[in-house]
């Protein structure tokens, strides 16, 4: 069996405004659209990787929140409505995506044997988290390639930035191995925002993008900073700096999403493409592509 | 319609275990008991509705509330999906939930319903009806916990859910739905082994069921921030149930208390917890905190003016002179429900069917902040203000006097009102009378005045009947 890879990772926000603007016929309700500047994002990156091959699709979502070590999607398909429980004006979603189990079962095996908390998820009645939904729609809307579905561990609850970041890190190695142990080719997803402060309060039209800016400037600063060590290549930064941007930007970072990630990709050196950065509801948003198969051999 | 009045309260476990699983482990089929008890003490209670805040349903644009009539769906776990799936149909008072919404928006409060088909409500809720209310015999509202949110709004909010349940008359059960400490193990374990986390977790938890069993609901919101420090995982802002369950029961520290069952789910320290409003104990308090009866935080996000959507209210600070107690001759109203005095008079003074209202002004009671902004700052520098939200609030003030006397807005026979800037105020005061006294239809005086005591733009001088 060819050894498989990780083609692309990709920071691929969720909040579920861009599937709202973007009016598709799974979802509910209407708008005029928005947010522009992110659904534009997500295109540049569509068809950056419009001709790259991979047989399916990693994704860590914020929004299936496990105290109890990390859990996996173990069913073959999973169909229902996904209604958010914040924005349940913006977001209320028909799905049908069908899972990797095989991939999501050696990832869950090497992760136990490495002495992760883990579990399968096999009851069908489970809905799946909008988060997950979100950003599956805004990077593959043809939801034809299969899923894995991995939880978020909120160890840093529990503990701190720094043991989340360890666990992450963890988790990332081994996901990177499983995969290439599969055979397959595979994008990974880190399913989160930057800074994180939201707007509490909502305007009449939710896609009056007069209304929409950064929460602060302090937040703006520090999606900057991260933002142009993405650009440059300085991903062990990312690291380094992440309990602290964690703290002080509110980051979403705290899922530990963004972590994951970067160790599948082992810390990558080369540059990273913004397709976008947009804010949503006060948080900042990039979606960034790290363009593995153009750094083969590296 | 008046008298209503919350008839119990609950503190009860969110885990699904006691549904799904109860025979696992002795401890969850003792918790599972004790929601059953508590089952029964509801029927046997007359109530005629539920209202549960629940802390396993957070939300972010203020607070929401369920207004569904009847949402159905299945409800999977995040993280025990193993034990099943719980199948749900409840039976919500939308009506009350609509008015309740209302009521928000009047104490300055952001919040909304919520009705649409397969909305997932959280797991401490579904847990809570399923077992509290099994027949869905008693309508019951949901509300959200909002994860910014701190006391003061988190009080604000249980306060004008209180005074609808007095206002409409209903017979209604507080039960939030939440963990005391809430660290779980982070490792799977076998049922047969559960504890609470730690030591430290246990004493905590004892130490609050024991303020409990004293009925001393007001002690344990006033300790919140610690317990939040304590023994609280810091997922939210702070720890924010007791503040809620406490100022929906009048803040008070002399309730009729039982602990019904403490056991650990998974590590958590969950308990039901009966609380009765027939006087126990002393009750004396010793507040560190202050009551507030009106939230005016933070909430200028989306526009840096002021906008006649958004309306601002002021900080309460330089609001004017010295805040006096109400003068009590005979005959006297006065209620805390009203800004306080700037001098010694009553809010109001009754002579036979008559009431005869001291000047009222659109200060916040309890926070003396002014909706709409002040006209001026501490230094005298003036400011630009909304003269329709400061009419709005002085009509709001009279209505809650003239309440207090037993009598209503629509009893208003004559008004005098005093307006600082005629040019600039009288279309917008006028508006603002329009829609409410001016359906009334009060005789009417408006004069032009060179100031008041406050920095306000209008105040009103009412004669009532009862």
């Amino acid at each position: 069996m060819a050894k498989g890879e990780i083609v692309a990772g990709c920071l691929a926000p969720h909040p579920p405004h861009i599937v709202y603007a973007e009016n598709p016929p799974q979802n509910e309700p209407v708008a005029e659209g928005g947010w522009e500047q992110l659904r534009w994002g997500y295109e540049r990156l569509r068809e950056s990787l419009k001709d790259v091959e991979y047989d399916a699709i990693v994704v860590l979502s914020p929004h299936w929140q496990t105290y109890i070590g990390t859990h996996f999607l173990g069913l073959d398909n999973f169909q229902s409505l996904s209604v958010d429980p914040i924005f349940p004006n913006l977001f209320r979603y028909h799905y049908d995506l069908n899972v990797d189990v095989e991939l999501a079962k050696q990832i869950h095996d090497k992760a136990h044997d490495a002495g992760l908390t883990v579990k399968m998820m096999t009851n069908p009645d489970f809905r799946v988290d909008y988060g997950t939904i979100t950003t599956g729609h805004m990077f593959r809307p043809e939801w034809d390639k299969p899923l894995v579905v991995i939880s978020s561990n909120r160890s840093r609850d529990y503990y701190s930035v720094e043991v989340m970041q360890e666990m992450m890190m963890e988790l990332g190695r081994v996901t990177r191995e499983a995969i290439l142990d599969s055979g397959k080719k595979v994008v990974v997803l880190a399913s989160n925002s930057l800074s994180h402060r939201h707007f509490t309060t909502e305007s009449k039209i939710p896609e009056d993008m007069s209304k929409e800016h950064i929460t602060s400037h302090a937040m703006h600063l520090w999606d900057m900073r991260m933002i142009d060590y993405m650009k440059s290549g300085q991903c062990q930064r990312l690291i380094d700096e992440m309990p602290e941007f964690t703290e002080q930007a509110i980051a979403e970072t705290d899922g530990g999403a963004f972590t994951w990630l970067l160790s599948t990709l082992e810390v990558p050196d080369y540059p990273a493409i913004l397709h976008g950065y947009g804010t949503i509801i006060g948080t900042g948003n990039a979606i960034v592509e790290w363009p593995v198969y153009q750094h083969k051999g590296e | 319609m008046s008298g209503g009045e919350i008839v119990e309260s609950f503190v009860v476990p969110v885990h699904p275990h006691t549904v799904l699983a109860p025979q696992q482990n002795e401890g969850w089929s003792k918790l599972r008991a004790a929601y059953d008890d508590a089952a029964e003490i509801i029927s046997n209670s007359g109530a005629d509705l539920l209202i549960i805040y629940s802390t396993t349903w957070p939300s972010i644009i203020g607070h929401q509330m369920i207004s569904d009539p009847n949402p159905e769906w299945v409800m999977v776990d995040h993280d025990f999906h193993d034990l099943g799936s719980i199948n749900y149909s409840f039976n919500i008072d939308a009506e009350f939930a609509a008015q309740w919404n209302a009521e928000n928006h009047s104490r300055g409060l952001q919040s909304r319903c919520v009705n649409y088909r397969g909305f997932p409500i959280d797991v401490g809720s579904v847990v809570a009806l399923t077992l509290l209310n099994p027949d869905n015999k008693i309508p019951a509202v949901i509300v959200s916990s909002n994860v910014y949110a701190d006391r003061s709004e988190t009080t604000v909010l249980a306060k004008a859910c209180r005074d609808l349940v007095k206002k409409t008359g209903r017979k209604a059960v507080a039960i939030t739905a939440m963990s005391l400490s809430n660290r779980m193990f982070t490792e799977h374990i076998e049922a047969k082994n559960d504890k609470i986390h730690s030591l430290k977790d246990d004493e905590w938890n004892r130490k609050i069921l024991e303020f409990l069993t004293e009925g001393r609901l007001e002690d344990v919101g006033q300790l919140s921030r610690t317990i939040q420090q304590q023994i609280r995982v810091q997922k939210v802002v702070n720890f924010k149930p007791m503040w809620w369950l406490s100022a929906m029961n009048e803040n008070r520290n002399d309730l009729t208390g039982k602990v019904l069952a403490y056991e650990a789910i998974h590590g958590a320290g969950c308990a039901v917890v009966h609380l009765n409003p027939t006087p126990s104990g002393v009750g004396d308090k010793e507040y560190d905190e202050d009551e507030v009866e009106v939230f005016s935080g933070e909430r200028g996000v989306l526009d840096n003016i002021v906008s006649s959507e958004e309306e601002t209210i002021s900080s309460p600070a330089d609001n004017g002179p010295e805040l006096w107690d109400p003068t009590n001759a005979e005959g006297s109203v006065n209620t805390d429900a009203a800004p306080k005095p700037v001098g010694a008079y009553p809010h109001a003074r009754r002579v036979g069917d008559l009431l005869y209202l001291s000047g009222v002004g659109p200060r916040q009671p309890g926070t003396n902040a002014i909706p709409g902004g002040p006209i001026h700052d501490g230094n005298g520098k003036s400011l630009n203000y909304d003269i329709k939200a400061q009419t709005q609030a002085v009509i709001d003030n009279i209505s809650r006097i003239l309440e207090e006397a037993g009598s209503s807005i629509d009893n208003v026979l004559d008004v005098t009102s005093f307006l600082i800037d005629m040019d600039r105020d009288f279309k917008g005061y006028n508006e603002v009378w329009a829609d409410t006294l001016g359906k009334v239809g009060p005789t009417r005086t408006t004069l032009a005045i060179r100031a008041l005591p406050t920095p306000i733009a209008v105040e009103m001088k009412v004669i009532a009947k009862i």
